[in-house]
């Protein structure tokens, strides 16, 4: 394995200050992650998914244990981080290009810029609209957007300021099953294309398993990782993948911990 | 987009007309006597009559209530971004508030009498009493409301808490300020008049009261008739700004 990218050590989280040893959100996590690297973590609800997402971007400290990404320990906010979650979260009375642009306005160096290289920002929020297939949309409001497309445009919101890693909290979820699978697509071909690393929270499997590297199945509360697998399927992978044998057997394997996860 | 027939476009106008219609029409069918209900060509004939007096009675009304208004902005936003900006302020402020604003105003007259005399201050300060409440909790609604995923969107890019009311805070509460403030104006105007009914020798509300004690109905009818149609002015101003500031909150209405 190449250096590690997102490296988490014996990292155990609780939102009470009080309670140092426990009841944790999340316990004794070990997790490596390799430079551009797409991990998937799939669990039941309540896993402390979203601990994991507030720990690795630096929102939140660990209560035990250390987090290091890019070989430097999380001390605060990682503006290196893009976030998107199941609600798209666009700011309605922005554009789809303002609300693209919004990330520049606030992390610098961008955000001093903003003068001096509007034309170019704007640019390359155009290009990276157009990539997701939203061309002609960009000064539409976002209510003028069906789910999806607010869904792509929230995407590229977390992308805009080239970050060196996607957190992805169940971006899909709320969509149905064919822009779903749209979208999976243009995540992978981005991914393939400007390699960050990527994190994907997600409750489907299907989805965890076409498009990361690595799957880990997390417990409940407090969540553990209890089983990590590898998915060596050759990329690039195409929807047809879905239909193989190797791809139901991974899934169905997948499935089995999560029963077991449930039934515990 | 249908476009709306004239009925439907003017339907406020036509049943203000038909409720006119139905109120003369009663009060002539019936032979009511002025003195009990006039007759809405009595409170016209009053409103000609007497309309340089009412106008200056209108004027005092509507400067009073106007710069009552503008206190009420001014402090409604203010501890609007203050209880909404923490949740340990909402905590603290909100139950006294609320408190404060059960209280009716009216009772509030006299003791201002004391403290400012009659006339023009204790009408503005009724207004503002009366009205800064839902400017206020309306700006603290549409601050204490934002999605938590947003937040954290922006916190992990560097934001600070002034880079978030700015991008977001801000444009957010304009809608809710808005809504409030057509409320809070007709809110406003029963303020002042009440505060003038009973404390001034000017204004609407001094109006009402003295023609009514001096038996002259059509006058004091007149007398509500010119707040209403304040009241409504105002609100309308208000409703149009609005629409035109905050057009992405009002999609349906395109």
């Amino acid at each position: 394995m190449s250096e590690s990218f997102i490296q988490f050590k014996d990292v155990s989280h609780t939102y009470d200050k009080e309670a140092i040893n426990g009841p944790f959100a999340i316990e004794d996590i070990n997790l490596e992650v390799k430079k551009g690297g797409f991990v998937a973590i799939v669990g039941p609800s309540g896993c402390g998914k979203s601990t994991f997402m507030k720990l690795t971007t630096g929102l939140q400290e660990p209560t035990r244990g250390q987090i290091m990404i890019n070989q430097k320990p999380v001390t605060g906010p990682l503006s290196i981080s893009g976030m998107a979650f199941q609600a798209p979260t666009l700011l309605p009375w922005r554009t789809t290009l303002e609300n693209v642009l919004l990330p520049l306005e606030i992390v610098e160096p961008f955000r001093s810029q903003m003068r001096s290289k509007k034309e170019e920002f704007r640019d390359r929020a155009i290009r990276l609209i157009e990539s997701v297939g939203l061309k002609g949309y960009e000064d539409k409001l976002p209510y003028q957007l069906s789910g999806g497309m607010q869904q792509r445009a929230s995407i590229c919101r977390a992308l805009i300021h080239e970050p060196k890693m996607l957190l992805l909290d169940e971006p899909f979820g709320a969509l149905d099953a064919f822009t779903r699978e749209e979208l999976w697509n243009i995540l992978r071909d981005l991914h393939a294309a400007q390699g960050f690393n990527v994190i994907l929270v997600t409750h489907d499997l299907r989805e965890a398993t076409y498009l990361a590297d690595e799957v880990y199945v997390m417990s409940r509360r407090p969540g553990k990782i209890v089983h990590r697998r590898e998915i060596d399927l050759p990329r690039p992978r195409d929807l047809e993948v879905t239909y193989t044998e190797p791809f139901t057997a991974i899934v169905h394997e997948l499935r089995t911990h999560i029963g077991k996860v449930r039934e515990a | 987009m249908q476009k709306k027939s004239i009925l439907e476009k003017y339907a406020a106008l036509w049943l203000l007309l038909f409720t006119i219609g139905i109120w003369q029409l009663i009060c002539v069918a019936l032979n009511v006597s002025d003195f009990i209900f006039p007759s809405p060509y009595q409170i016209a004939l009053n409103l000609i009559e007497f309309k340089g007096e009412i106008l200056r009675h209108a004027w005092t009304t509507f400067w009073t209530t106007m710069v009552g208004f503008g206190i009420s902005i001014v402090v409604g936003v203010l501890l609007g971004f203050l209880i909404g900006s923490s949740r340990m302020a909402y905590d603290a402020f909100y139950p006294l508030m609320t408190a404060f604003n059960a209280l009716p105003k009216a009772a509030f007259v006299p003791i201002l009498v004391v403290w400012f005399g009659i006339g023009a201050g204790p009408a503005i300060l009724t207004a503002f009493l009366i009205s800064f409440f839902p400017i206020m909790v309306n700006i603290a609604t549409g601050l204490s409301t934002l999605e938590p995923e947003l937040e954290d969107v922006l916190r992990v890019l560097g934001a600070n808490r002034v880079d978030i009311l700015k991008k977001v805070g801000v444009p957010r509460c304009l809608p809710y300020f808005f809504a409030s403030l057509k409320v809070a104006i007709t809110l406003a105007f029963v303020g002042t008049t009440v505060s003038e009914m009973n404390a001034s020798n000017e204004g609407i509300g001094y109006l009402l009261v003295s023609a009514g004690s001096a038996m002259r109905m059509p006058l004091a009818f007149a007398g509500l008739v010119v707040i209403g149609v304040m009241a409504m002015l105002m609100y309308e101003f208000f409703a149009v700004l609005e629409k035109r500031t905050t057009a992405w909150a009002h999609r349906d209405k395109k």
